[in-house]
Parts: C-alpha cells; structure tokens; sequence
C-alpha cells in the first residue's frame, strides 16, 4: 500500500492504482498526503500544479473565493488536452460566480431534497423493472448493461425530458466525453454532438413545453434570462453527469461489497432506512469515484498547510485520496458501512458541489437498498483480476461486471 | 442555540435538509435554504452543528 515519494523529484499525477487494490487511490497519492497537505506534481502538458491531499485543507480551498474554477484561466491544470476548434467548457462547472450562480440556480428547483424525495417510488418502480427482468434473463449477465446503467439514465431522462430511446447516442457520446485518454478532436466531436442534440431538444421544448426541466430552461430564454447555446451547454451537463456518475457508483459498489462479504451481508439482510442511506454515504467515500480531482487556479497568493500557493497556480485537489485522510475518518482504508461518512468529499466541496446530489443519493439507496435483498445469490462470474476499470476514465468505474446468480 | 443563514452564499446542496429536515428547508422556485425553526431543541442540536459542517458554502451559522 504505501510507497515512498523522493523529495527531489515531481511525481507524474495522475498515478497509476495497484493492481491488487482496485478500490484503493493510487498508492503515491498515499505517500503524498503522508508527507504533507499539498506537494507539486506533474501532470500531462508538463505544468506542475500543486496536489491537495489532506481533507481539512481540500475543504478550505475549495471553499476559498480566492480560488477560481475558471478554466478560461491562465495556470488552470486541464485533465487532458483540449481540441482547437473548441474551447468547450461545460457549463458553469468551469466557471466562477456570478455568472455560476446565475446558470445554476435556474437548475436548482428539481433537485432540492423533498422534490426528489417524490421521484422515489418511481425510481424504486425502475429498479425493481430492470430486476425482474434481469431474473427472468440469462445469467450471467453484464449488470452495467442490465441494471447500472439504465437506472440513472432512465431518471435523468424523465427528469431532462430527453427521450430514453437515445440513450445509445447520449451514452456512446458522453463515455467518449469523459475518457482522459481520448483524443481531442474526438472528444471535440462527441461534445459538439451532444449540444447539437440538446439544442434539438430545447428548440422542441420552446414550441411543445412539457413538465421536465429543459422545458423550465425553454422558458427562461422566452423570458430572456438564458441564451439558447446557455440552456443546450447545461442539458449537457446534466445529462453527462446525471446518468455516467450514479451508473459508475452502482456498479463499482456492487463489485466493492461482492469483494467484502461482511458488509454485502449487512445490506442483504436489511430494509431499515438509516442504515442504508449511511451504506450509500461510505461508498461514496469509499470508491470516490471522481478520481481526477477537483482543478482549480489561484486569483491571488494563499498560505495554507505551510506551503504559498502562488497567484495563477494550478490546484489538484485530490478528492479520493481526500476521503481516505485519517485526520478525518479513522481506518480510513476499510470499507465500513456502519461508519458515518456523511461529511466526504466525494461530491466535492465550496460552491460547486455537485448539484445533483440528492438525485444521486435516492437512486443509490434505492439501488443497493433492493438490488441484493431481490437477489441474494448475486455473485462474481469471472475473476477480479478480469474486470476491466476505467483507469482511463475521468470517472472511475467498470466498464463491464459479469454477474450469476 | 440560535442559527443564522445566509441565502445570497446557499448553493441548494440540500445537504442541510438531509440532516435535519425539521429545521431547514429549501425554497421551491430554486432550492435557496428556508430556515424553519432559528431556535430549535436541543436534541437536534448535534444534527444542526452537523449540518452547518458539512454545508458546502459555510452558509449556516450556528451561535451557542
């Protein structure tokens, strides 16, 4: 697990995992945070953008207004090379308020907790569906395909009012979107796409609103609040994420607790609500599954963790290795679904925090909450050493998880 | 106990209406926290210092 870091040279981040410890940060980011809270790492165009490593000091900084998420800035550390032709920032994640704000609170009314609490019996209606007909399947079967997927896909597109027959397209396009390792033109195209559909979709919505959010967004630009490319641009968004995220979680969780049987069991054996819903919040920490960190870029000089941070540096802030702090959640490499871990990271931290949360939540208690009381022989149909992770995902995960029951 | 909150930072985490829904709320038309109850007891103090803590943009203040 622990690996040693020479002081004199920049370790290459992102690292690679160890290969028996598919659950685990890489094992730099461990020796890193033992040293100290920040260090300068090097990352693909060469640049050395500072590493946050500890909890306390992530939270700070992302909670810091002298830290921008502008990616249109100079010293902000891109996870990838970007194409020419497009300096695509996708929405207001990579921005800084007001303009953040302005576009995220036109979004915010769907996802607050008690309207998401009323998705709940369809969402569960939605899981139980996709089980039944897993069951009545062959077996094995790729529970990505069968289950992780489609259950956050179908939501968002209820959700968006984006109609779940594309979601062939939308998938394809987004995996392509978030794959560090893709190449930029390609992922240039695959974005253009995916705006090109949305905007399809929001110029139907201006002509025949419905009820769902991109018809809430067509209404704002007949008020004149948002620009059409404004409204397409955090379709995107909310599509990309909505489903990409929450599917990753499921599967990987899935796979996690198969691998610790003990806490699988506790899971098995339980329909009370609490227990559950904290099950959720240590797999969220636990997996982290943004495993790119947050990026950010310093607008002025900060001190922090006995280190300056430079105007114009570039910030990492490593979310996985954040919630595997010790100063924050004691044993911090096991995986204890008893524990409360209600205050990781995994969502991040500061203004933007992921929005859909509470959206994300619902569908992961739901989804563990039935998945393995419904089918309690559910088990591994090949080796651990055959799943393939998305190590070269912006998201990590698996892209496949053969199942048997 | 006595909560101060601050709607020009919220950010609609929901994360504080997740740990004590019978103090906070959020705003329908764009998910803004609603302060239900500024004094609330003291069994649900310890879930409101939670909520402040884990309140993404330190928009709850919690005065003792």
């Amino acid at each position: 697990m622990t690996e040693t870091v020479n002081p004199a040279e920049v370790p290459q981040f992102p690292g690679a995992r160890a290969a028996r410890c598919p659950f685990d940060p890489p094992p730099v980011l461990h020796a890193l945070q033992e040293q100290g809270p920040l260090a300068k790492v090097k990352v693909w165009d060469g640049s050395t953008p500072w590493l946050v490593t500890r909890y306390e000091e992530q939270r700070a900084l992302l909670a810091d207004p002298r830290v921008s998420a502008d990616v249109t800035r100079p010293g902000y550390p891109r996870s990838a090379p970007v194409a020419s032709r497009n300096g695509s920032a996708i929405s207001f994640i990579l921005m800084d308020d007001p303009e953040h704000a302005r576009l995220r609170r036109m979004v915010q009314a769907p996802f607050t907790v008690r309207r998401i609490e009323t998705l709940r019996p369809a969402v569960q209606k939605i899981v139980d569906g996709l089980i039944d007909d897993m069951l009545a399947g062959p077996s094995p079967v790729d529970l990505v395909e069968a289950f992780a997927l489609p259950v956050p896909s179908l939501v968002i597109c209820e959700l968006l009012g984006v109609p779940y027959a594309d979601h062939e397209f939308f998938q394809d396009n987004s995996k392509i979107l978030i794959r560090r390792e893709a190449d930029p033109e390609e992922r240039a195209a695959a974005f253009a796409q995916l705006v090109g559909y949305l905007d399809d979709l929001v110029g139907q919505k201006l002509d025949h609103p419905g009820e769902d959010l991109l018809s809430r967004l067509a209404e704002r630009i007949k008020a004149g609040e948002l620009t059409r490319p404004e409204a397409a641009r955090m379709g995107v968004l909310l599509l990309v994420a909505g489903h990409e995220t929450t599917a990753n979680m499921i599967a990987l969780g899935t796979l996690a607790l198969l691998e610790h049987p003990d806490q699988l069991d506790l899971l098995r054996r339980t329909d009370d609500p609490k227990l559950i819903a904290g099950a959720a919040e240590e797999l969220l920490r636990y997996l982290n599954i943004t495993h790119s960190g947050r990026r950010r870029v310093a607008l002025e000089d900060i001190e922090i963790g006995g280190q300056v941070i430079r105007a114009g540096d570039g910030l990492i802030l490593a979310n996985d290795i954040g919630n595997r702090d010790p100063a924050a959640f004691p044993d911090p490499d096991r995986l204890d679904l008893r524990r409360d871990a209600r205050r990781h990271v995994a969502f991040g931290f500061g203004v933007h925090q992921c929005l859909g949360q509470p959206l994300a939540r619902m569908e992961l208690q739901v989804a563990y909450g039935t998945l393995y009381r419904r089918v309690p022989t559910l088990r591994l149909a090949t080796e651990l050493e055959r799943i393939p992770f998305k190590h070269d995902g912006q998201v990590y995960g698996v892209y496949e998880l053969p199942v048997a029951w | 106990m006595k909560i101060v909150i601050d709607q020009d930072r919220c950010i609609a985490s929901g994360q504080c209406v997740s740990a004590v829904g019978e103090v906070f709320d959020q705003r329908d038309e764009d998910g803004v926290v609603v302060l239900l109850d500024p004094t609330p007891p003291a069994d649900l103090a310890a879930a409101v210092r939670q909520a402040a803590a884990v309140c993404p943009a330190r928009a709850i203040r919690v005065e003792e």
